[in-house]
């Protein structure tokens, strides 16, 4: 008898342990794989606090699939060999179910092999130089075509420029995006002599010579612009060059691909006005959902100062779609979201409706803006419709043939449409 | 008859007082009513029409629109306009009347939007209307607005101004966008004429017309049929803009040498002041100092503390920034030497380890303490702007006050090291330790000395470079490395050396980089200085006699 009293509590014991533990399980991990130290913590310490935020925004409307979410944060600490291993920390020893993460493409590039084979899921939030698709990669920034490609029809169009200056920072990213735009605007009949081509490295301080070529090259005659794919902090010493040189935006304006509210922030922006950006997103565009986007961030983060940016809104409305797909799969399995996902609707911060497709990338509306002297953008032109990401740019001889659908029957990153084969290399 | 008077009489009155009361008439407020309903594309017409009315106020209302003072209050759509006041408010003043409205903050308001070609338009206009402004500098500049691309309308309204004006420049500036016009749109002799006034010019305008010209006439003799040929005129048109562009080009290649003289001197200037420290401490101390760079870093956040402290005073600033940055530093570099590096004499490993462990702790100090973000040192209005010798060359102030500063520490510290007792110590110290105690100089309290005025130095550094270059917690960094080339490539110990050095190093990356780009130069310069070493290892002016054993 006393042993039975004995087993029975014992086991009573045993099972609430093992509820219990059943409990912590019960949680949906969330990764986020964002730096915190070294270069990229500038930018991405932002990122990684909108997700937070959206964590707590969604467990205060009662989790998902009647779970918590719980948040694992990591820091690669802008070492792009480290975010390969922090990605398998996140999928192999912590078990997330999703992870939001990466800023450079060097850093997703290097993500990418593990995420592949360990089957996980990855939301990558920033604009991006295409030329790949992964199915285990759901791009929610933005693709060539849906960021330098209308800003040069803007500039083409609307301002009447001829002559181009592509500047960039020397890496992928400015390197794809260049080649894309110089077979973009050779396509459109612009002469190579009309076309100027200049790389810098990271951190670049003394811009001296080369503001003054560009000042050179455009006083030829033809109105010049300056499509800049310069990155980080170097900006802030070229716009200042520009200012000091004399160089107005109704003279050779600068349309700038990395340039945001978050950049420009705590910034002296005067000399800037007129110079041009391109983006998905601007704080100052006016509508319901972003007044409360930009509200409940500045709660959050508790400083009324606080900007917003484009990349915010991608990882937004990246976090949104997945936890949509999460409900309509019924399960946070990746393959199922992977599927469920497709066709998932959430609406823009901007107005309008984005869409995930087949190709893992969104339909976004594509906005330029003016800088203004608060550092604020003032919208001047915006696509009438929405465009689709397109993940394998038109304008290249080696991936014209190429479209990317994830979806039966085709289930290919890399189809060749002429070919009717799948190459299954993905990036 | 007199019906008709009267009905004139009573029509033009009424308008008159109108006029008067308001300084308006009925087109300009239905104009200006129209601007909070109107699209950046409808924008252009309706600056014509406002154009159009000759209105006394169009310049208030343009130049408002223009600076972006323009706004709308949302709730009745009355245009004002708006100055931001010292409590955050927008005081508001009717645009038509001057009445003032009570200050509102900024959700109450709408700002009416421009974008760069409606500035360009504006600016246009408004050149036109500054034609007869009593500032002959305010004249010229409308002139060079109108210049970049005058019309029939602008060119006759240039001739009637050419009669009347009394200021040289501006008289050949009105000659030179005559002349433009001239060769745009005016007959063949009109155009011969115009481009032996456009060759004497500099004026990117009259090299633009001129090439646009000659490619036209070559357009036109691949046009011609077999046989025909262009008229005499033509050919006569065609060898004088050959010679014009010619000549404009040689003017060009002399300018654009003396632009890249410019660069070089300005980027060794500023070499100059990041390695005239690391001179001091690693030249005359034999330390390897890599916390070097974070002196600079420390004297740029000075920099921005003392304008966070004052913020009216901007313009002095830097006066009170650069003594400030010299303590900062300067104590630091104290501290640094009386706590560490004493104890590493003899040892530079040990020394090159701690200091670079001293490097990061400074740089994680200033993260904790500022951020990790950069952080905002604004330039004085007296460091911006350039000044223009002609209209292709023309110096940018900051850059020639940072070589005149960096020459006057230079010289400074010169003197300090050749003239005072302390530098005699210092020099003693430096050449024989041993023998500099033995006549009592306490090596030990130069040495301190010593290290704190080159670190001293890096903090003037900073301020210098807080005005050229983001202030974050990586400043030092991207100078470190620069300053060790220049003080082991002028000889380590040696100041003219360093001098020296610097030049040479930036002339040679400025005039590398029109022709290979700024990455491949960086490449090339330092490919150059390791052979140069190679050859000669102890650098530019080596430092002869027994101490430099």
């Amino acid at each position: 008898m006393k042993f039975k009293k004995l087993v029975a509590a014992s086991s009573i014991i045993a099972s609430s342990l093992v509820s219990q533990m059943a409990m912590a399980a019960d949680t949906i991990k969330v990764g986020v794989l964002h730096s915190l130290s070294g270069t990229m913590a500038i930018s991405e310490t932002t990122l990684k606090d909108t997700v937070l935020m959206m964590i707590e925004e969604q467990n205060k409307a009662g989790g998902l699939l009647g779970k918590k979410l719980e948040p694992v944060v990591v820091d690669p600490a802008s070492n792009w060999p480290l975010f390969a291993e922090k990605t398998r920390e996140l999928l192999a020893k912590e078990k997330v179910d999703v992870i939001f993460g990466c800023w450079t493409s060097v850093s997703r590039k290097s993500a990418l092999p593990v995420l592949e084979e360990l089957n996980g899921l990855l939301f990558y939030p920033v604009q991006y130089e295409g030329e790949e698709s992964s199915k285990n990669v759901f791009y929610t920034g933005a693709a060539p075509n849906q960021q330098a490609i209308p800003a040069v029809d803007y500039l083409m169009n609307d301002i009447g420029a001829e002559r181009w200056v592509l500047a960039g920072t020397d890496y992928v990213y400015p390197r794809t995006t260049n080649k894309i735009l110089k077979a973009y605007l050779k396509a459109k009949g612009v002469k190579e002599k009309d076309i100027m081509v200049n790389y810098t490295p990271f951190g670049h301080s003394d811009w001296q010579s080369i503001v003054a070529d560009i000042k050179k090259f455009g006083s030829k005659g033809k109105k010049t612009a300056v499509v800049s794919t310069i990155n980080g902090d170097a900006n802030v010493p070229f716009y200042k060059e520009l200012g000091n040189q004399g160089i107005s935006a109704d003279d050779i304006p600068v349309v700038a691909f990395s340039v945001g509210e978050e950049e420009l922030s705590g910034f002296d922006t005067s000399p800037l006005v007129g110079h041009l950006a391109a983006w998905n997103y601007f704080q100052s565009v006016e509508s319901d959902e972003n007044t409360k986007f930009i509200k409940a961030w500045k709660k959050y983060i508790g400083d009324k100062k606080r900007v917003t940016n484009d990349p915010m809104e991608a990882t937004y409305i990246g976090f949104k779609m997945w936890a949509k797909a999460v409900e309509k799969a019924g399960t946070t399995e990746v393959d199922a979201v992977s599927d469920a996902i497709i066709g998932v609707t959430v609406p823009n911060l901007t107005g309008g409706i984005a869409v995930m497709n087949a190709n893992h990338h969104l339909s976004k509306p594509v906005l330029i803006g003016e800088i203004q002297d608060d550092g604020q953008f003032e919208v001047v032109w915006e696509t009438p419709d929405t465009v689709i990401g397109d993940a394998w740019s038109d304008f290249l001889p080696s991936s014209k043939n190429l479209i990317s659908d994830w979806t039966a029957p085709v289930k290919c990153g890399n189809f060749d449409v002429t070919t009717a084969k799948c190459s299954g290399q993905n990036f | 008859m007199l019906r008709i008077c009267c009905l004139l009489l009573c029509m033009l009155l009424p308008c008159n007082s109108f006029a008067e009361s308001t300084a308006s008439n009925p087109e300009l407020t239905s104009a200006i009513s129209k601007l909070p309903k109107n699209s950046l594309r409808e924008l252009p017409k309706l600056i014509e029409t406002i154009e159009a009315t000759e209105s006394p106020k169009i310049k208030t209302i343009l130049t408002s629109l223009l600076n972006g003072d323009l706004y709308y209050i949302r709730a009745n759509k009355q245009v004002v306009r708006v100055v931001k006041n010292t409590e955050g408010l927008y005081d508001q003043w009717h645009i038509l009347t001057d009445e003032q409205y009570p200050a509102v903050t900024k959700s109450k308001l709408k700002k009416i939007r421009t974008n760069n070609s409606i500035r360009g338009q504006i600016k246009s206009v408004l050149a036109l209307l500054d034609l007869s402004h009593k500032d002959p500098s305010v004249r010229l500049e409308a002139v060079k607005r109108i210049l970049d691309n005058p019309d029939k309308e602008s060119t006759a309204r240039l001739k009637k101004r050419l009669a009347k004006e009394s200021d040289e420049a501006v008289t050949q500036t009105i000659q030179v966008a005559i002349s433009v016009a001239a060769l745009k749109f005016g007959s063949l002799e009109e155009q011969i004429a115009a481009v032996s006034v456009l060759a004497e010019s500099l004026e990117p305008a009259a090299n633009n017309v001129l090439s646009r010209t000659k490619e036209s006439l070559t357009e036109k003799t691949a046009e011609l049929a077999e046989g025909e040929t262009l008229s005499a005129q033509e050919k006569t048109l065609q060898t004088a803009v050959n010679k014009a562009l010619d000549k404009i080009e040689q003017k060009r290649d002399i300018y654009s040498f003396a632009e890249n003289l410019f660069f070089g001197i300005s980027l060794g200037s500023v070499l100059l002041l990041a390695a005239i420290g690391l001179a001091i401490t690693f030249g005359v101390m034999g330390v390897i100092n890599m916390a070097h760079g974070e002196m600079m870093m420390l004297g740029a956040y000075t920099t921005y503390v003392i304008q966070q402290m004052f913020p009216e005073l901007i313009n002095y600033s830097l006066f009170m920034a650069i003594p400030a940055a010299f303590l900062v530093s300067g104590l630091v570099g104290i501290l640094i030497e009386r706590g560490v590096i004493r104890y590493l004499k003899g040892r530079p490993l040990e020394t090159l380890l701690a200091t670079f462990g001293i490097s990061l702790i400074l740089q994680q100090l200033v993260r904790t303490i500022f951020s990790p973000l950069n952080r905002q040192v604004q330039a004085p209005d007296w460091m911006s702007g350039s000044l223009e010798i002609n209209p292709i060359f023309s110096l940018t102030y900051n850059r020639l006050y940072i070589i005149i500063f960096s020459l006057a520490v230079f010289f400074a510290l010169m003197l300090i090291l050749k003239k005072t007792p302390l530098g005699l110590h210092v020099r003693a110290v430096a050449q024989n330790r041993e023998m500099a105690r033995a006549l009592s100089i306490k090596s030990d309290w130069v040495d301190a000395i010593t290290f704190g005025l080159g670190s001293g130095i890096a903090g003037i550094a900073g301020v210098v470079l807080s005005q050229l270059t983001n202030v974050g917690p990586n400043l030092g960094q991207s100078y470190i490395i620069d300053s060790f080339l220049v003080v082991v490539f002028g000889g380590v110990g040696n100041l003219w050396g360093t001098l020296v050095a610097a030049m040479s190093l930036g002339s040679m990356n400025k005039f590398l980089e029109p022709l290979t780009g700024s990455v491949l130069a960086n490449i090339i310069v330092l490919v150059g200085l390791v052979l140069f070493i190679q050859k000669r290892p102890k650098g530019l002016f080596p430092q002869k006699g027994r101490s430099a054993d």
